[in-house]
């Protein structure tokens, strides 16, 4: 046994099981987060929200999921058929792919790379193809005016993102997102974590990670009142669905991303208790919380008032922010707590 | 200076939203508004217009003499009667059509009616698969008032004082 785990094809088949287990979780997750999201959403507006399938409508999410399997995939005439259906696949794979270098728990992840943060980065900024391609291939007029309005808004609200994490890694001192929460470990459980010294950009990153995912209120590329449903308004049954999980799925990691840059992954946030995973996905789940409550509360952004927070004031204080960071890390001001290297100094 | 401020501190903070979180959360706890409609249902007045139903007298007989107020007064020409005597030699109707399709459910047929045959009834829930089943005839329509009669009757009584 021991010297087929050894081998190339154990090693093979454990990464291979490892990534089935990391997908099959995400995806359960998903559907009751959007079953989560919809009754915040629904409380909020003082209704019930789903409450028929299942206990307390806990199933509504597996429910939805068949009526979109069996239904008709309606492709239209004068659409580009290879990329009306490369699209959707781009849009599921890439938010999966990027889970891989996501740390749970101490050791447990996928793969461990030391350039973490560039693989999350290369990854993610490729999505946007997935909804030009989507609005391209449509050959219609609203699912185009969707993929022009995302394209500029993802691209802009990507260069704040980057600036933002530098300010993170230049207090880490690495790109491995373990080794950046390790940084984060400290005698003061919470109060140690990069959320308080780096407490603007949280807000930051929060604001970005909403538009860069376009969830509510930034969903200019799907703004239903003006682009009925914008790229997807072509998309029917399975290709839709896989839009729809893969949006999702990219805003529940941009919840990883900030539990595992700002809030300490899977650190204990009371000194004495037990670390793990529990507390990185509790963490990612109380994120979510609140991007659910922004989508019920914050209306919608025009887009030039998009693009001026995008430009006009993230990119300026973000960059801004690195400047004083790389300053507070040099000659360790606030009691060193930018410069919380996790390898040399 | 002329600087608002006090503006830009409340957008710099977020104030907005952190009040608009605030009464999010506020309502995120109130009581729910919705009724869990198939299992709940909301009050009805009693000069509720639903469905229609033709009632008939305690012993049995119908109540529609076929004066065709209610076709004339009909602003949608949903309702079609006809009428010849019966072997008794009162005035009844063969043919009582109403097109629920056509419908505006404004109530004239019931105020027209001289002897409350003509009613609409506190039912709302009737929706068919097809548009042929909405074109109520004389059979339906007696039917429903023999389903109906005891909260039509209830119905009329407690409107009656308004009338």
């Amino acid at each position: 046994m021991d010297a087929f785990l050894d081998s190339g094809l154990g090693i093979f088949t454990i990464i291979l099981l490892q990534c089935l287990a990391v997908t099959v979780f995400i995806l359960v997750c998903l559907a009751f987060l959007m079953y989560a999201d919809r009754k915040v959403w629904a409380a909020v507006q003082l209704r019930r929200g789903p409450n028929v399938v299942g206990p307390w409508g806990l199933m509504q999410s597996f429910a939805d999921f068949l009526k979109y399997i069996v239904k008709e995939i309606v492709v239209p005439a004068g659409a580009d058929k290879t990329l009306f259906f490369i699209a959707p696949m781009i849009s599921f794979v890439l938010p999966v792919i990027v889970w891989a270098v996501i740390p749970w728990s101490d050791g447990w992840v996928i793969s461990d790379m030391n350039v973490g943060i560039l693989f999350i980065f290369a990854i993610s900024s490729m999505h946007v193809y997935a909804i030009i391609i989507g609005g391209w291939a449509s050959n219609s007029k609203y699912p185009f005016l969707g993929a022009l309005r995302s394209a500029a808004q993802m691209i802009s609200y990507e260069v704040s993102l980057g600036l933002i994490i530098v300010g993170v890694l230049i207090s880490a001192g690495t790109l491995n997102l373990s080794r950046i929460v390790l940084a984060q470990e400290g005698d003061w459980g919470l109060l140690s974590w990069f959320w308080l010294p780096h407490l603007p950009m949280v807000v930051l990153f929060f604001i970005s990670a909403l538009a860069e995912t376009n969830r509510p209120p930034f969903d200019l590329p799907e703004a239903e009142a003006e682009l009925v449903a914008g790229y997807q308004v072509e998309y029917s049954s399975t290709p839709f669905l896989l839009f729809m999980v893969g949006e999702l799925m990219s805003v529940f990691f941009m919840c990883a991303l900030m539990a595992v840059l700002f809030f300490g992954g899977w650190l204990s946030p009371i000194p004495g208790l037990p670390d793990g995973a529990f507390w990185m996905f509790a963490k990612m789940t109380l994120i979510f919380f609140v991007i659910s409550m922004v989508k019920a509360i914050v209306p919608r952004y025009r887009y030039d008032q998009l693009m001026r927070i995008g430009w006009k004031v993230f990119l300026p204080l973000s960059l801004g922010w690195v400047a004083l960071v790389g300053l507070f890390a040099q000659y360790g001001w606030f009691w060193g707590a930018y410069q919380r290297w996790a390898i040399g100094g | 200076m002329g600087v608002p401020f006090d503006r830009a501190a409340r957008y710099f903070l977020l104030a907005d939203f952190l009040e608009g979180f605030r009464l999010g959360m506020k309502y995120f706890f109130k009581p729910k508004a919705t009724l869990n409609y198939p299992h709940e249902k909301g009050p009805l007045s009693p000069r509720f217009r639903g469905e229609h139903a033709l009632r008939r007298y305690a012993n049995g007989e119908e109540r529609c003499i076929a004066c065709k107020l209610c076709e004339a007064i009909c602003p949608a020409q949903a309702i079609t009667i006809d009428a010849e005597p019966r072997a008794d030699g009162s005035r009844r109707t063969t043919r009582y059509d109403i097109d629920m399709t056509k419908c505006i459910y404004c109530g004239f047929c019931q105020e027209a009616c001289p002897v409350d045959a003509i009613v609409e009834g506190p039912n709302f829930e009737f929706s068919t698969e097809t548009r042929e089943e909405l074109y109520y005839t004389k059979e339906k329509l007696l039917e429903n008032g023999d389903r109906w009669e005891s909260e039509i009757a209830r119905n009329l009584e407690l409107d009656a004082p308004y009338r």
